[in-house]
């Protein structure tokens, strides 16, 4: 098969949803000597953003962006072992811990930003629901990661975005992790007057702002920013 | 045939019904903790539930929601409390029913069923056998601490509303099932106002009532309503709005519809056909008398 049919074949595999015919094709490619950075970009993030996008338009549901998810995961859990230390460094990767914040146990929209962020070749450890704000800062630092991503669906557990930063300050490593949130209540202005870092309005946007962030880091910034990253208006889409 | 409880009576002699508002915002506002869990205050704090109830009852509710909405065993797990599943319920249960006994008019008390918090298979781990088990063993705890009706809400996917359906539908009770329209006109899972209605009319024992709550706000939930009219003329619509999504005033978390403002969604949401009116998030006892203002006058 040639290498663009397999391409091909990965995209629409993840676009439907097909986790044994995203995983096959996956090994097809690395078979075919397809470079791993050139088949996540050429085909998973690309079917992530045709999921996306359809998403977005209210052509597909969770349903269709879950299954999505899981088979772009499972192509990567292929690809990603076999990413050389030299493409690492020449491509934009990092690490970002996730995790909805204490108070909270909705996990379906920090599950989504999971897989999203995982469909663009980025390491995403996931520290399920209800996690309190000690709980980030140590996963960060045992993971090497350089981003903190706070999930929230209900108001009350708001707060606790703070208290992450705060104690991030109080430690002395505000510098070391950009801090960004998102989910239903959690607006532009809200991030902004926390000092956090980076808002996406849902999963997509979500991948844009830890791009960025990524790349600001190759750049020399550091955490904290003057102004965050937001990238979505809220009540839009 | 249902057996004619509070609820069948009141629905049997009144053009439309005012359900109350939102249970969570008030909670919270009156003492619930961040990361505490809502139902514990039925036997911790019960002075705290029956007041809210109370306040509901006095702006003119004819129906009031139990605060049950998470006592699902999957729910009451995240906070440890899952040996605790019947006490809660009936605990809940009672609270509603010694308010609505104490109203001196009659007040339907409404046993609420929300989503277990898990996905069904392919997406997640929840299968119908569990389901169903889960929503059983809530119904049960509900319908022996004396509801006038089981009323399943929040609901985003048909297979759990089904088996949530079919838990409940084992008691001599009504039955009635709302969902959250809140993406795109369609719930998260993509089901659309008309799929509610035509898995409804598909029973051989329908839910004597169906509809929309939560989500986005009174727009949705009003458009919601007109679909299910137009997917069966014969439905008895529900309509349970939020009072619009929170927004930030001056650091302060506020939903952004004033009362007057529900009033007028009430008028719309009668004029679409909704039979039982309400609201959800964001609401108060004052959003629910200017409801009840419209549906007197």
């Amino acid at each position: 098969m040639a290498a663009q049919e397999i391409l091909d074949g990965l995209k629409a595999a993840v676009i439907e949803g097909e986790e044994e015919d995203a995983a096959s094709f996956a090994e097809q490619a690395i078979d075919a000597g397809l470079k791993p950075m050139d088949i996540i970009k050429g085909a998973i993030n690309v079917a992530m953003d045709v999921v996306g996008q359809d998403f977005e338009d209210g052509n597909a549901f969770l349903p269709e962006l879950i299954l999505a998810g899981d088979a772009a995961r499972a192509a990567l859990d292929i690809i990603v072992p076999t990413i050389s230390a030299d493409d690492l460094d020449g491509a934009v990767q990092g690490t970002v811990v996730i995790g909805t914040i204490f108070g909270d146990a909705h996990d379906i929209g920090k599950n989504i930003v999971s897989a999203i962020l995982a469909a663009h070749g980025i390491k995403v450890v996931d520290l399920g629901i209800n996690v309190p704000a000690k709980k980030y800062i140590e996963a960060a630092l045992a993971e090497d990661a350089k981003i903190i991503a706070i999930s929230s669906l209900i108001t009350t557990s708001l707060p606790y975005h703070r208290e992450v930063i705060n104690t991030l300050t109080d430690r002395g490593e505000r510098e070391k992790f950009f801090v960004i949130v998102g989910g239903g209540p959690v607006t532009p202005e809200w991030t902004a007057q926390i000092g956090a870092d980076g808002y996406g309005r849902d999963a997509r946007d979500a991948a844009v702002v830890v791009q960025e962030l990524l790349q600001g880091l190759a750049a020399g910034e550091h955490a904290p920013l003057a102004e965050p990253i937001t990238v979505g208006v809220l009540g839009q889409g | 045939m249902t057996t004619t409880t509070r609820f069948t009576q009141l629905l049997a002699t009144n053009d439309v019904l005012v359900a109350d508002g939102g249970m969570g915002t008030l909670l919270f506002e009156r003492g619930l903790e961040v990361g505490g869990c809502p139902e514990l205050l039925n036997v911790e704090r019960p002075d705290i539930v029956a007041g809210i109830h109370k306040d509901y009852v006095e702006s003119g509710a004819d129906i009031i929601l139990t605060n049950t909405f998470g006592g699902t065993r999957a729910r009451l797990t995240h906070y440890d409390l899952d040996s605790r599943v019947t006490e809660l319920n009936a605990a809940g249960a009672d609270l509603a029913r010694s308010v609505s006994d104490g109203a001196g008019r009659s007040v339907a008390v409404a046993g609420s069923m929300g989503p277990t918090g898990e996905l069904f298979v392919p997406l997640g781990p929840l299968d119908s056998d569990r389901a169903l088990e889960l929503f059983a063993e809530q119904a049960s705890a509900l319908a022996d601490s004396g509801v006038d009706i089981l009323w399943i809400e929040t609901m985003s996917s048909l297979d759990e509303l089904d088996a949530a359906f079919t838990a409940a539908s084992v008691f001599d009770l009504p039955v009635v099932t709302t969902m959250s329209f809140d993406t795109h006109g369609k719930t998260m899972m993509g089901v659309a106002p008309g799929d509610l209605a035509s898995w409804a009319e598909s029973k051989d024992r329908p839910p004597i009532a169906v509809g929309a709550n939560c989500g986005i706000g009174p727009e949705d939930v009003v458009a919601a309503v007109q679909a299910i009219v137009a997917s069966d003329s014969d439905a008895v619509p529900i309509a349970k709005a939020n009072c619009g999504l929170p927004v930030f005033v001056e650091g302060e978390l506020d939903y952004p519809l004033r009362p007057q403002e529900m009033r007028s969604y009430a008028e719309s949401a009668a004029q679409s056909g909704a039979r039982i009116i309400g609201a959800c998030c964001g609401s108060t006892p004052r959003h629910i008398s200017a409801i009840r203002s419209f549906v007197t006058a």
